[in-house]
């Protein structure tokens, strides 16, 4: 009898299959639209960009062959190649790594660990997205005004002076250096301008994340402030760190608005210091040292000019195509790296 | 000692030391056994005194936390300092190597001599200070290194580079620490995989690496299982014959079984400290009294 009328009880009152209630029907529906309007949104934007890789690859076969990598530019299209770009990019980044890490590191290091928080310090750390926001023409204007006078100043220097006297004892025979306008070190230089800002947001996130009961220990054990840094949080804060600054430092690679600024060449058919092949760099060492002030190009430079390049058949069209497949593969290596980087040195840093 | 232990399994909730009927004389108050090591009834008057407190008072920004504390800590005893959550106790223990330092906007009056120094004079380098103070955290803080690593910091970052001289150091303190025979085979694994005792334990030990006269300890055992914490208890009973202990707790029955001397705060002030049987025997101030039989707090 009453476990009849328990039973009773519970069936009309409380049922949990959503058959009756109504409200519950349409809040079930309009969850529903909603995940797949996501889900549509999702899968557009993905459509787009697999037609604008396709119809680049499309473009690009035919012309793309290990030629294209190893020509200098040509005004035959089927000549053309990007070998001055490649190389221009590359040194190019290596020297606004060279700038913007030691920089970057170090300004997130003295923001996150070191400084007293007082207005100057909030106004900058607040600044730091804005900066980031910033186009990278602006940094381009910058640079044009503020290191073409330092190529003035060094062209001024060089000019028709290639041995100096060391205390009236020896001559040294400098390089036979000539500054070029638009050489790769205002170009690293500016475009450390450009990178700073992520490469310093992505370190204070990384330093951030790094528990402060490590460095309270540290200090409690007796180490200095920075011992503590040095010791213990940026080892911590390292797969952060490299991650953030490769893809910071990637962007780099795909800008060429600051570098029309500064009037890199567009039309290049020579690479910076000469150097044409990696094996160069062994037989003839010193030419490195001509490098930062060469002229130089770099891939989107080319790939931009390329695609402006007016030709009756249109056949520079493949050539920009390929220019920006060979892009692509170097950046989507490079990412690459910053993932095999932090599952590397990530492992055993889990707090 | 043989009785203790049988007070113990026989699971009397009476002081031994002081015997059955001073339990019983004073108000019906009673004082679990105290852990091997730790003689309650030790004479510390002639002991001098490791840290001498006098007159201190701390404020965070305009927020006054302690309110003029005179303290006394012999050496080689354990002083406990009890109290409810915010009654500044973590603060105190904190000043003692001047680890307040690093928040901002903290304020601290008063002297406070630790080997018969004045550690608030601004020429005390607190690098130096934190060597001799050592400090155990609520929390286990090990490294993301290796045991060995962890262990060895300390010593590495006052200059101590030879190899051999490292290692020894590291096996006895982890011995002291009582920790040697479970991580010997695997001291240059990863000290994040240990337990949370035997975590507790290795920062223990690297406390120790550092060679310090006094350790301070913030709660060592609150995050940690019954066993783990009957560990360090023992432990606290084996380094207190030689190391000077400061323990927070909030746990009444482990002051009683861990210390010489309690000290009772409560809202910034010290309302009384003594002889840890005195104080949960027959406590001279009401509060006191009212909060070690659990009317508040």
């Amino acid at each position: 009898m009453s476990v009849a009328a328990g039973s009773q009880i519970a069936s009309p009152e409380i049922s949990f299959s959503s058959g009756g209630d109504s409200t519950i029907r349409r809040r079930l529906l309009l969850s529903l639209i909603f995940k797949w309007v996501c889900r549509l949104m999702t899968y557009g934007a993905l459509a787009v960009l697999a037609v604008l890789l396709t119809s680049i690859v499309w473009n690009s076969l035919g012309r793309l062959s290990p030629g294209f990598l190893v020509n200098h530019y040509s005004m035959n299209p089927a000549r053309c190649g990007i070998l001055a770009g490649v190389w221009g990019t590359f040194w190019l980044v290596l020297l606004t790594a060279c700038f913007s890490i030691p920089i970057g590191v170090g300004s997130a290091v003295y923001l996150e660990e070191l400084a007293r928080d007082n207005v100057i310090v909030r106004v900058i750390k607040v600044n730091l997205s804005n900066l980031a926001g910033v186009p990278s023409i602006v940094y381009g204007i910058l640079g044009l005004t503020a290191f073409r006078p330092m190529t003035l100043f060094l062209q001024e220097l060089f000019d028709g002076r290639h041995a100096i006297n060391v205390m009236g004892l020896f001559r040294v025979r400098l390089l036979q250096l000539e500054i070029f306008d638009g050489n790769v070190l205002v170009g690293a230089m500016t475009m450390s301008l450009v990178v700073l800002p992520t490469v310093i947001i992505a370190s204070q996130e990384a330093l951030r994340a790094v528990p402060s009961s490590i460095r309270i220990a540290s200090l409690a054990l007796g180490a200095t402030r920075w011992q503590t840094i040095w010791r213990q949080v940026i080892p911590a804060a390292l797969p952060g760190i490299s991650t953030g600054v490769i893809l910071s430092i990637s962007r780099a690679m795909g800008e060429a608005a600051p570098l029309m600024m500064i009037g890199v060449l567009t039309v290049a058919s020579m690479c910076p210091g000469g150097i044409e092949s990696p094996l160069q760099l062994i037989t003839n060492p010193t030419r490195v040292l001509s490098v930062p002030f060469d002229q130089f190009t770099a891939m989107p430079v080319e790939i931009y000019d390329w695609s402006k390049q007016p030709d009756p058949q249109d056949r520079f069209t493949a050539v920009a195509a390929s220019g920006i497949v060979v892009l692509l593969v170097v950046l989507l290596l490079i990412n690459a790296t910053a993932m095999i980087i932090r599952a590397k040195t990530a492992r055993g840093l889990k707090w | 000692m043989k009785d203790r232990e049988a007070a113990c399994l026989s699971g009397q909730w009476f002081d031994v030391e002081g015997g059955a009927d001073m339990a019983e004389r004073n108000s019906g108050l009673s004082v679990p056994p105290s852990v091997r090591g730790v003689d309650r009834n030790l004479d510390t008057s002639s002991h001098a005194a490791a840290i001498d407190v006098r007159n201190m008072n701390f404020y965070y920004g305009e927020h006054q936390v302690l309110f003029d504390i005179s303290l006394m800590v012999p050496e080689r005893s354990v002083t406990a300092l009890i109290g409810p959550s915010g009654c500044g106790k973590s603060t105190f223990l904190r000043t003692l190597n001047r680890m307040n330092d690093l928040v901002e906007g903290t304020k601290c009056t008063g002297e406070c001599l630790v080997e018969g120094q004045n550690i608030m004079d601004p020429a005390v380098d607190v690098v130096l200070l934190r060597k001799h103070v050592g400090m155990v955290f609520q929390k286990s803080t090990p490294f993301p290194k290796s045991i060995f690593d962890n262990v060895a910091y300390g010593p590495r970052v006052a200059g101590e580079k030879n190899r051999s001289v490292l290692a020894d150091l590291v096996e006895s303190c982890l011995r002291k620490a009582a920790l040697w025979e479970e991580v010997r085979d695997r001291l240059h694994t990863s000290a994040m995989a240990l337990s949370g005792g035997q975590q507790q334990r290795l920062c223990i030990a690297r406390t120790l690496a550092t060679n310090p006269r006094i350790i301070l300890m913030d709660e060592p055992a609150s995050a940690l299982d019954p066993a783990s914490t009957d560990r360090i208890e023992n432990l606290i009973g084996e380094l207190c014959a030689n190391y000077t202990i400061v323990i927070v707790t909030h746990n009444m029955q482990q002051a009683s079984r861990v210390s010489h001397q309690t000290a009772f705060f409560f809202k910034g002030h010290l309302v009384e400290c003594g002889p840890t049987m005195q104080i949960f025997t027959s406590p001279s101030e009401k509060q006191t009294e009212d909060y070690i039989t659990g009317r508040f707090g």
